[in-house]
């Protein structure tokens, strides 16, 4: 199954729709609880970097018998030090973002905590790839 | 400890979620930090926060949290409403401060996850 939606830079009110979309389908596929949360999450956290520090994204979803591969691929500044960005507490955050609940440089380790694959791919200027897998137990 | 009895001691108005007052939560956490909430791996919880905005509702919908306590007579907008609703959850409001509201409920016994 496959699914497709799109992200509005700095939209803050529609973040968390594709999210919300995927947890419904898979309550609806019978997955567990658990992975269903750690999926969500790490969707919900790469939604709003896209909303945070990206122009506009796409989330493409394919959900197979055993897993879900989730891609988050935005335009946008690229992240310049992945390592340092994968560290906790590390943010770059606007006012407008903290104002919202967010920017406390926790979403990016919390995506790898909630994944059992990640892989970010990322260029100056231009955007970032985010790739989340996670199996079903 | 049953929602209701947690209405009663943060003096709330229920603006969503009056059917399902008799559910309990064992735990609480107090966050305006939507980032912090989701790390948490506790689900059986309230949050209670200070941050009124759609994404404190969606922060609890990703997170499997059933209830919310807005502090300092802050009010949920109608999107926030129907977005709580959808989702089965509880909304309390309540005129006590996010300090008073946790002191509260930790000396009633709701159990803090840290
Ligand atoms: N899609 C992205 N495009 C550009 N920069 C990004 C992107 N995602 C993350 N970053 C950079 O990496 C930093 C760390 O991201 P992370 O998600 O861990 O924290 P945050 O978004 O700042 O705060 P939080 O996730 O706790 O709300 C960001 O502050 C930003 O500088
Ligand atoms: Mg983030």
């Amino acid at each position: 199954m496959k699914l497709t939606y799109n992200i509005q830079g700095g939209d803050f009110t529609h973040a968390g729709h594709p999210s919300s979309e995927v947890k419904k389908v898979l309550k609806q596929l019978g997955i567990e609880g658990k992975t269903i949360k750690n999926i969500v999450i790490a969707l919900y956290e790469a939604e709003v970097n896209v909303v945070a520090h990206a122009w506009k994204g796409v989330v493409d979803v394919e959900i197979d018998e055993n897993k879900i591969t989730v891609l988050v691929n935005d335009e946008g500044p690229g992240i310049p030090d992945i390592d340092l960005a994968m560290q906790a507490g590390y943010s770059t955050a606007s006012d407008k973002v903290r104002e919202m609940g967010f920017g406390a440089g926790m979403g990016l380790p919390n995506i790898k905590k909630n994944t059992d694959e990640l892989l970010i791919e990322t260029e100056i200027g231009k955007g970032t790839k985010v790739k989340m897998v996670n199996y079903f137990s | 400890m049953k929602l209701r009895e947690i209405a009663a001691i943060l003096d709330a108005t229920i603006s969503c979620g009056a059917e399902r007052l008799d559910n309990e939560v064992e735990m609480g956490y107090s966050s305006d930090l939507m980032s912090d909430v989701l790390t948490l791996d506790t689900d059986n919880l309230v949050l209670i926060t200070g941050l009124v905005n759609l994404q404190a509702i969606r922060t609890a919908e990703m997170a499997d949290i059933r209830a919310v306590v807005f502090v300092r007579n802050k009010k949920a907008t109608e999107q926030m409403l129907e977005l709580a609703q959808e989702n089965g959850m509880c909304i309390l409001e309540s005129p006590y401060s996010l300090f008073k509201s946790s002191g509260l409920l930790f000396q009633a016994g709701l159990k803090p996850i840290y």
